[in-house]
């Protein structure tokens, strides 16, 4: 039956915004608490997911670096707070959990992400709110062009690309590669470019370029590595996650491909042995760190490391997200007392990103960190190689050695 | 006439006051999730469209709402590189007269390149029925997917955000949506929807939808009336997805996935299929309900989510509403049902005590 | 000489490649296509019981390896343990959601369907289930590592015997669905559900009968895939793999075994040619979804009933 023209409009609409109002009203209203006796810092990154020991790996140096502080007086007399937020690895999820971090836990400054693709993705919240992001390990350049509030902690794939190159030249005498990314992954779209710009210039012939997807999930290389195999390759680059790589490694493997395999630091995770089974022994990587350094700095870290968690050894993120962490407590002492007392102010927000800015010759764990005026930190890097279970320290490469 | 215009102005009135409201005082957090919903009600009740009034089958609405999403964003990115350009400051922010216009641009933009996509979509498909059309909009769906993914000039599957032309400071999508823009377009579509049930062409629509056969043979060219209901579904997806972009301001394609459209359709089905009010208040319902639950509980939302999905088409598969709006009628409805309901528990409550009773006297007696 | 032979060997290994994908494949679409066949339902969850039966396999061989089993008998054990679980978990699935709702009209078991799908998903991802975090499957087999020589082709003895140990099960099930009593009472529902029953077959027992045999083949899929082809396991197994063998056993013919069978060979085979000759003609690997679906479409719009199956005339 067909209401009056004036009922069948209404009422409908009518009763939709009542509804939407008590939604509405259920949402609530914002509330701006200040802090004045703890600082937050805020942290995201992947506690669950595919590359879930990225996540665990930055809180577990992050937590560390934070109860040192604390323990050591905090900042100036103040406790310091750290909350992180699991994003599961998506983008979308790392920007919403960043805008939390932000509009609800009032964080003086925020550590994350590791990949590049979730850093990408949540930086210009942060840069828009103003708020400072520190990045212990995406390094895409992308990541730190996106605002001046953007910085990171670790070197760039520019860099990165040519170091491996360069090993695979001088040290392991390649003159083929193929190459096998990820390109649902910025980090491994832009290291392959770099691997691939560097090895050509050093004489090098890159024979084959292939790519995978870790989206449609059949965890299937062989059609992939098939054709890799056709071409002979001296080396095969593979730039991606470790959470891939084993599986990787294994299937070529399995279908008779011998060469090793290089990498980046993506690969980095305890979780690489267990799923290459073997596959990957005597293969490389380049990394940040290497636990068996014999310098002090690594030492004391890795021994009050495994004394404080029984996750074993410290991976590189782990290093990397403790480096980060202390990076940003130093900025926060030296930016001193906020005016107005709130340690999430636009104004000390500003303090601290100008001190982070600064950062100059900081002994870090991975090395000592100084911030360009790219907001990038020039490092450099070490070479891994796989030996059943663990890496063992082969070199370092400094960015002269690769001329830039 | 008169009516109707001031109906329109007073809506307007009141989105206009309410944006304001939220702008100011809700944090964007909770603002993102008023948006969200409100988008979702635009995707929801013009997926009614075919799938309640029509009576078709469309797991695929998701892939027009990311047509619509990257065609809107790639028209204000790469726009700005030339017709755009002088709309923008330095910064990259803009006027809210520029930035009105410019989004209302994206949004018929997005929507047209949508549309066209479902008359692409529509034309083949609406010769299959039932299940094998759900198969191929969801096949549809899918493809649209891949072919973003491999679109590297749109970020592939890495997501789209910023554009780094040469010789010119990165691009980003402009937030250019807010509160005002998407609560309009969903007061439209709902309005759209509304009309059109109580008009001829719903009675066509729903002769279709109750047996396509015998409409065909009443004369209604259902084949017209299927592909308008889906490019006119198709459309407003694309609006969608351009409100949608100019929200986030960065979209990858798996946000656009059959998992999307399988949301939208049980946002439809949870509302009633048919139902323009039902459908629009499943869609609020299946926004706000499962960010509620992302406190403590957060790993059993998605649990909690699926259980009340198999509870509802168990205990009550045609929705809230079924095939009807909502109404003081439908309210009066409920309560007489519940009225009933009621009255047969107390009738049934009085016999057994009365059974109880004779069966005492039975005992006690001789 | 030495390049076409070559070029030949790595054919037929993208072949053998393509052949075992096609036989996991194969064997989810089965259940697919015979759910639909009884019940004319798109059984959503269908993919989801194919990760559980590979999660099963993984623990069960996990547990062997602890105790020190022998490999061929964990395998045997993660197989029985895959295949049987994941036929009662259809059957139990189909008596809880899909019984209740078997009349109604047919959007309702659909969304059922979905709903279920989302809770086995959802509730295995939880922490305390399977977890959030892949797992890395160890290969189960003593054949593993081994490579078998023939023409020129170095192919994993485990891609051999998947491919192998499927052929026999698709045996296994014609002989099943053609020469027994139960088999025949299979096919007479799929036909008519109304008369078979006036015929005195139990329906009920027919379609749990179904649900469990078509399980078992997603459990035994899933055994397959976890325990020899090197792949990590997650909770969301269920979405790509089930949709791709859902789409073979359309390309099938729903509702047809033999041809549920064949589409999910040519799936397989279709996806490998895509990812290992695709950057011929400059189509990268990440196309190889689309190729699935494209095919899915075309077929529809032209033999709607598939390759093998009848088409049917729409009754008025």
């Amino acid at each position: 039956m067909r209401p009056s023209q004036n009922r069948r409009l209404s009422a409908p609409v009518f009763c939709c915004l009542l509804v939407f109002l008590s939604a509405l009203s259920l949402v609530g209203c914002a509330h701006h608490s200040s802090s004045t006796n703890e600082v937050v810092i805020g942290a995201y990154g992947a506690e669950t997911g595919s590359e879930s020991t990225f996540g665990t790996s930055m809180q577990s140096g992050m937590n560390m670096a934070i109860d040192e502080a604390n323990a050591a007086g905090g900042i100036n007399g103040v406790k310091i707070v750290g909350k992180m937020y699991d994003d599961q690895g998506q983008p979308d999820q790392a920007k919403s959990v960043v805008s939390k971090l932000i509009d609800e836990d009032n964080v003086t400054a925020i550590i994350g992400e590791i990949t590049s693709s979730n850093s990408s993705a949540a930086a210009p919240v942060c840069q828009l709110k103003h708020v400072p992001m520190v990045s212990p390990a995406a390094t895409n350049p992308r990541v730190t062009k996106i605002g001046d509030y953007i910085f990171r902690t670790c070197f760039i794939d520019p860099f990165q690309g040519a170091v491996m190159a360069t090993f695979a030249i001088n040290n392991l005498h390649a003159k083929t590669a193929a190459v096998f990314y990820d390109s649902t992954q910025d980090y491994s779209v832009g290291l392959k470019t770099y691997f691939e710009q560097y090895f050509t210039k050093k004489g090098g012939k890159i024979v084959i370029e292939q790519s995978y997807t870790t989206a449609s999930g059949t965890g299937d290389y062989r059609a992939q590595l098939t054709s890799i195999k056709q071409e002979n390759p001296d080396i095969i680059y593979v730039p991606g996650y470790y959470t891939e790589v084993g599986t990787i490694a294994q299937q070529a493997r399995q279908l008779g491909i011998k060469v090793p395999f290089l990498g980046g630091d993506g690969w980095d995770s305890a979780k690489l042995f267990e799923g290459a089974n073997g596959a990957l022994e005597g293969s490389y990587y380049s990394n940040h760190y290497s636990p068996d350094s014999t310098e002090p700095a690594v030492v004391n870290f890795t021994k009050a490391y495994e004394a404080k968690y029984d996750h074993g050894v410290p991976d590189a993120m782990a290093a990397l997200g403790y480096d980060a962490t202390n990076v940003v407590i130093a900025a926060i002492k030296a930016a001193g007392k906020p005016a107005d007392g709130n340690y999430a102010s636009d104004s000390f927000h500003a303090l601290v990103r100008d001190q982070i800015a600064q950062t100059k010759d900081f002994p870090g764990v991975a090395g000592k960190i100084t911030i360009g005026p790219d907001r990038n930190a020039v490092k450099p890097a070490v070479i891994l190689e796989v030996h059943g279970n663990k890496t063992v320290y082969v070199t370092t490469i400094k960015p002269s050695d690769v001329g830039i | 006439m008169l009516k109707r215009a001031l109906y329109s102005v007073g809506l307007i009135a009141v989105l206009l006051g309410l944006n304001w409201f939220i702008s100011n005082q809700i944090d964007s957090y909770y603002i993102s999730i008023i948006l969200h919903a409100g988008i979702y009600v635009i995707l929801a009740v013009s997926l009614n469209l075919v799938n309640g009034f029509t009576g078709q089958f469309s797991l695929g609405q998701a892939g027009f709402y990311g047509i619509g999403a990257y065609a809107a964003a790639a028209l204000t990115t790469y726009g700005q590189i030339t017709i755009f350009r002088h709309w923008f400051n330095d910064d990259g922010s803009t006027s809210w007269w520029l930035g009105s216009v410019l989004l209302l641009i994206a949004m018929l933009f997005g929507g047209l390149f949508a549309a066209i996509a479902g008359v692409i979509v529509g034309l083949p498909s609406l010769k299959l029925r039932g299940d094998y059309l759900a198969i191929v909009t969801l096949g549809f769906n899918q493809i649209i997917i891949v072919v973003l993914n491999n679109i590297d000039k749109l970020g592939a599957s890495r997501g789209f955000s910023t554009i780094y032309p040469d010789g010119l400071n990165p691009i980003s999508i402009p937030p250019l949506s807010n509160f005002f823009w998407v609560y309009l377009a969903a007061a439209v579509v709902i309005i759209v929807s509304i009309n059109i049930r109580y008009s001829v062409h719903g009675l066509a629509f729903m002769a279709i939808r109750e047996d396509e056969v015998a409409a065909e043979a009443m004369g209604i060219p259902t084949t017209k009336y299927k592909i308008t209901a889906f490019v006119m579904s198709a459309f407003f997806a694309g609006v969608a997805g351009a409100l949608f972009a100019h929200t986030e301001c960065l979209i990858t394609p798996s946000e656009f996935n059959f998992i999307t459209s399988v949301n939208i359709v049980v946002m439809v089905v949870l509302g009633g299929l048919g139902s323009v009010s039902g459908t629009a208040i499943g869609a609020i319902l299946l926004t706000i309900l499962p960010e509620l639950l992302r406190g403590g509980f957060a790993q059993y939302r998605l649990v909690v989510y699926a259980a009340l999905l198999i509870l509802l088409m168990l205990v009550r598969p045609k929705g809230i509403f079924g095939h009807e709006e909502m109404s003081v009628e439908w309210f009066k409805g409920q309560i007489a049902g519940l009225k009933r309901l009621s009255n047969r528990l107390a009738g049934m409550a009085k016999r057994r005590e009365n059974k109880m009773g004779s069966d005492l006297k039975d005992d006690t007696g001789g | 000489m030495g390049d076409s032979h070559q070029a030949l060997s790595t054919f037929l290994q993208q072949v053998v490649n393509g052949l075992s994908l096609g036989s996991i494949y194969a064997l989810i679409a089965l259940g697919y296509t015979m759910v639909y066949g009884v019940l004319r339902l798109i059984n959503f969850a269908h993919g989801d019981v194919f990760m559980v039966g590979s999660y099963i396999a993984f623990y069960v061989a996990g547990a062997m390896f602890q105790g020190h089993v022998d490999n061929w008998y964990a395998g045997a054990a993660a197989f029985m343990a895959a295949t049987i679980g994941c036929g009662l978990l259809g059957v139990i699935i189909e008596r809880l959601a899909y019984k209740p709702v078997r009349n109604a009209p047919k959007l309702t078991p659909l969304i059922t369907a979905i709903g279920v799908s989302l809770l086995i998903e959802n509730v295995a991802v939880l922490k305390g289930v399977f977890g959030p975090d892949p797992q890395f499957c160890k290969p189960v087999l003593p054949s593993d590592g081994h490579l078998l020589h023939f023409y020129g082709v170095s192919e994993p003895v485990d891609s051999v015997l998947l491919i192998a140990f499927t052929l026999v099960l698709l045996i296994l099930l014609w002989f099943i669905v053609t020469k027994t009593k139960i088999g025949k009472a299979m096919r007479a529902v799929s036909q008519d559900k109304d008369a078979a029953s006036l015929m005195g077959i139990n329906i009920n027992n027919v379609i749990s009968f179904t649900f469990f045999l078509g399980s078992a083949l997603a459990g035994s899929a899933g055994f397959l895939f976890a325990a020899l082809t090197h792949v990590q396991i997650n909770a969301y197994l269920g979405i790509p793999l089930g949709l791709k063998a859902f789409t073979a056993a359309v390309l099938g013919g729903i509702g047809n075994i033999p041809g549920a069978a064949l589409g999910g060979i040519i799936m397989g085979l279709a996806e490998a040619m895509v990812e290992g000759y695709g950057s011929l003609v400059h189509i990268p690997p990440s196309y190889s979804d689309a190729v699935s679906f494209v095919v899915l479409i075309v077929i529809l719009l032209v033999r709607p009933s598939g390759l093998l199956g009848k088409s049917g005339v729409e009754k008025v």
